[in-house]
């Protein structure tokens, strides 16, 4: 992380569904503000709110952190929820193990984790069983 | 298209953006799952669906898009009308079922827009 980095800070409230996505969309606000091109806002946006939506459903919120580079834009989300048994299952498309409640909401389709790799330029997760799981996303500027 | 055909030819009604109705669209997409919608990304100006949640809203606003119709008589609330409006979306709802409501703008030229980013 240079000096020139931009950090934006979130909580992620785990309590309510509703408002899962609200950091996703302010970033997005303020990466427009930053005149980050539109795809790139695009696919950082996605990303995250996936990230998200992952991280109040399964780990009742976290700590999302955005750092913007002159180069890439690094997104940090941190949870302290259940783990990820088998990462390589999780990132298999159509694998969730979310219950019917959230299905009914629009999601767990098994998309969130393989839509997170497929629209970032590189995804780490690093996940323990009863502690957490912390996943870190790179969006190349062109 | 225009947003404004896609209203008369679903026979919906405009909840909010009546000033964005002359707005044009290239292509959409009719899904009930958010995850699915956010798969894939090629300029996808409209969103059909028969969820209605907060959660359409801050999709559509994910993948830049200009109008969400509620299929199926779906009535959105005011919060969902409120974060439409922040977000400068156009919100249609029409009694119409997703089936038909998809085909109708299909049939008279609005393309679907499912090609993924990369």
């Amino acid at each position: 992380m240079s000096e020139d980095t931009v950090r934006f800070h979130f909580d992620v409230d785990g309590e309510n569904f509703t408002s899962a996505g609200e950091a996703s969309v302010q970033v997005k606000k303020l990466l427009r503000q930053l005149g980050i091109a539109p795809d790139v806002i695009r696919r950082v946006g996605i990303a995250m709110y996936e990230g998200e939506i992952n991280m109040v459903i399964h780990a009742n919120g976290g700590d999302a952190d955005v750092l913007v580079d002159n180069d890439k834009i690094t997104i940090i989300l941190a949870d302290t929820g259940p783990g990820i048994a088998n990462i390589e299952l999780a990132m298999q498309e159509g694998y969730s193990t979310a219950p019917d409640k959230i299905r009914s909401l629009g999601f767990g389709a098994g998309m969130g984790l393989p839509n997170m790799k497929r629209y970032t330029d590189d995804m780490k997760i690093e996940s323990e069983v009863g502690k957490g799981t912390t996943v870190t996303m790179v969006v190349n500027i062109a | 298209m225009k947003v404004s055909t896609i209203a008369e030819l679903l026979d919906a009604k405009v909840v909010c953006g009546e000033d964005k109705l002359d707005t044009d669209v290239k292509s959409a997409c009719g899904c009930d799952m958010m995850s699915d919608v956010l798969a894939f990304v090629k300029d996808q100006a409209v969103l059909l669906t028969g969820l209605c949640n907060l959660q359409v809203i801050r999709t559509a606003e994910m993948m830049d898009m200009r109008c969400v119709v509620f299929v199926r008589g779906k009535k959105p609330s005011e919060d969902i009308i409120e974060m439409a409006k922040e977000c400068g979306i156009v919100v249609l709802t029409t009694d119409m079922r997703m089936y038909l409501a998809c085909g109708l703008l299909y049939a008279n030229g609005l393309q679907s827009g499912h090609t993924a980013l990369k």
